[in-house]
């Protein structure tokens, strides 16, 4: 079998999105886990289920309000266009905001455990030794939650690879923007390509597999057991 | 000398924590009472690890927590070195790397606490190269004592460090601790709800009931109080005395303590002549003679002892609790019977005979 012309942008876009999401998602997701794990407020149920609702809710039905939200008439995507002249559906951007509330319980739940495993006692523990609270945060808390974080990591990267309602909803299918893997598989096996769709495909199976037992692997090793 | 003004209250379900005591914070302050008492609460809210809405507290002349103004020091600028019941070491550090934590993080020109010293001090050269988990319970917790001594604190707060300890451990940690405040001069605030920590460590007590200061003084005092039945088991402590090791008699396995000018017998200790010696007494172990003391006697040890209190022991109906002074307060238990024969009377002078007792 020839190696047939492909157009490999939309993997270079999916990996792109899926590091910038992972790192947006960190970010984000960090403050929610820590503050899910320690808060004895009596809203801790209801964000827990918010952040856990992309998980039942069907990806048209969060691409579908995210699309109106992120749309040069909606809530977000007017402000944005009013501050930088073009909304924010169709546009990488558009993309990585969406792939952040949609992967975002599998970042959040994971730091979430992790933390509560962790557990406040180290946490006192380097404060009477004169950590500041975010010092503690730094090099007590996230080292012994180091697999937390390994977990939520893969989980948000793999989440968003392999993510298609979604996208198709917010990003369209826009060639070099906003048209990633799963999209182009689609595109190929409707027009009857089946070797690009089978390269694609192939690619996508294998690097999650290569991933997904580096990070077991990764994880085994590891000193720290919290338990 | 420093001192320490805590007034902290507050309302849990089930549960009212009232506490005020102003301590001199000399040596050792053990806080003691039964599990419940509110003993660990008070030491989390000192340390501002609990922060009870209203609530005072003054170390020396720093206020660290005071609500009526709303100033509350947070933990980590107290300079307060903590150690937990369980040793809360840092499982993805090395030994050294624990023990240096609160160290890199203290004021260089505030230490004066030497790494060495320390580690000399609790024998933690043979553990630094080790993983914290590969450490027994009594190292953990060795090496969490130095960890919190070396933040060169101005306080050191001990939460029943010895109660996830077994008996024989206890013993092996416990003389590391009775050092600490000899060589290093840190005041030490030291919770326990057992007897035997408190007994050859503490110079003065805070007692805890039921969330409330039941007496607070200095360790001889509060232990020979007749008025706190059922807080402390008063017929096991008699009296603690500080005693000095003036010679060896070793073909009696006999050591002669200096009591106040007067010579003791205890079993041979292995401290040498010179060296302070905390003696207990139990109060079952003393009897009490009128009169001229009988030239032979076995009993080794007699003090002359001025009466002060009589009470009906409130543990045993056949028992009489005699409250006396050699000096010191000394507890006498004494049967019902004696009691009456003798006509003790308080004023009255007598001569206790007892068998001592080294503490640890």
């Amino acid at each position: 079998m020839n190696v047939p012309e492909m157009d490999w942008s939309p993997l270079w876009l999916t990996m792109q999105l899926a590091g910038v999401t992972v790192i947006v998602l960190l970010l984000v997701g960090t403050p929610i886990a820590w503050w899910l794990a320690f808060t004895r407020s009596r809203f801790r149920t209801l964000v827990e289920a918010v952040v856990a609702l992309p998980i039942v809710l069907p990806p048209t039905v969060l691409g579908f309000y995210l699309l109106t939200a992120l749309g040069p008439h909606g809530l977000i995507g007017g402000a944005w266009k009013d501050l930088t002249g073009s909304a924010l559906s169709f546009t990488f951007t558009g993309l990585v905001i969406a792939s952040t509330l949609y992967s975002l319980p599998f970042v959040v739940q994971p730091l979430h455990g992790a933390f509560e495993a962790v557990g406040k006692k180290p946490l006192e523990a380097a404060w009477s030794l004169g950590a500041s609270k975010l010092d503690a945060f730094f090099t007590v808390a996230s080292p012994m939650a180091v697999r937390g974080y390994l977990s939520a990591v893969v989980l948000g990267f793999a989440h968003t690879l392999g993510e298609f309602g979604v996208v198709l909803m917010v990003g369209g299918n826009i060639p070099g923007v906003t048209k990633v893997l799963s999209i182009a598989i689609y595109d190929h096996v409707e027009v009857l390509e089946y070797t690009q769709a089978h390269f694609l495909s192939a690619v996508l199976l294998i690097f999650s597999f290569l991933v997904l037992t580096i990070v077991y692997a990764v994880n085994r090793c590891l000193p720290i057991h919290v338990s | 000398m420093n001192r320490l003004d805590a007034r902290f209250s507050i309302d849990y379900p089930g549960f009212r924590f009232d506490v005020a005591c102003a301590v001199p914070l000399e040596e050792t302050t053990a806080v003691f009472g039964s599990s419940g008492s509110g003993k660990t609460t008070l030491l989390r809210c000192i340390a501002g690890l609990t922060r009870v809405p209203s609530g005072f507290l003054q170390f020396d002349q720093a206020v660290w927590q005071d609500d009526a103004q709303g100033i509350f020091l947070p933990v980590e600028q107290r300079r307060v070195g903590m150690v937990f019941q369980e040793a809360r070491l840092f499982p993805h550090l090395t030994v050294t790397q624990n023990l240096k934590y609160g160290m890199k993080r203290s004021n260089p020109s505030l230490r004066r606490i030497d790494f060495a010293h320390v580690s000399e001090l609790l024998e933690l050269e043979s553990l630094f190269e080790r993983r914290v988990s590969h450490l027994s319970g009594g190292e953990q917790q060795r090496v969490a004592i130095g960890r919190a001594l070396l933040t060169s604190p101005q306080l050191l707060l001990m939460d029943e460090p010895l109660a996830s300890l077994d008996q024989q451990r206890k013993k092996e940690i416990l003389p590391f601790i009775q050092r600490l405040n000899r060589e290093l001069r840190i005041p030490v605030l030291y919770v326990s709800h057992d007897l035997q920590e408190i007994l050859p460590l503490a110079n003065h007590v805070v007692l805890l009931k039921e969330g409330k200061v039941a007496a607070t003084g200095p360790i001889q005092e509060v232990f020979s109080r007749l008025d706190l039945p059922g807080l402390v088991e008063s017929n096991m402590v008699g009296a603690i005395l500080e005693t000095r090791i003036v010679e060896h008699e070793p073909q009696f396995g006999l050591t002669r303590v200096e009591f106040l000018g007067q010579s003791l017998f205890l079993p041979q200790q292995a401290l040498p002549p010179g060296a302070p010696l905390r003696v207990q007494i139990l109060s079952r172990d003393v009897s009490l003679v009128v009169g001229d003391p009988p030239a032979t006697s076995s009993v080794l040890n007699t003090l002359e002892a001025t009466i002060v209190e009589v009470r009906k022991s409130p543990g045993d109906q056949y028992a009489v609790e005699v409250k006396l002074d050699v000096g010191c307060p000394l507890l006498a238990m004494i049967t019902r019977k004696s009691f009456y024969q003798l006509r003790l009377r308080p004023g009255q002078k007598v001569h206790a005979s007892f068998k001592a007792v080294a503490l640890s």
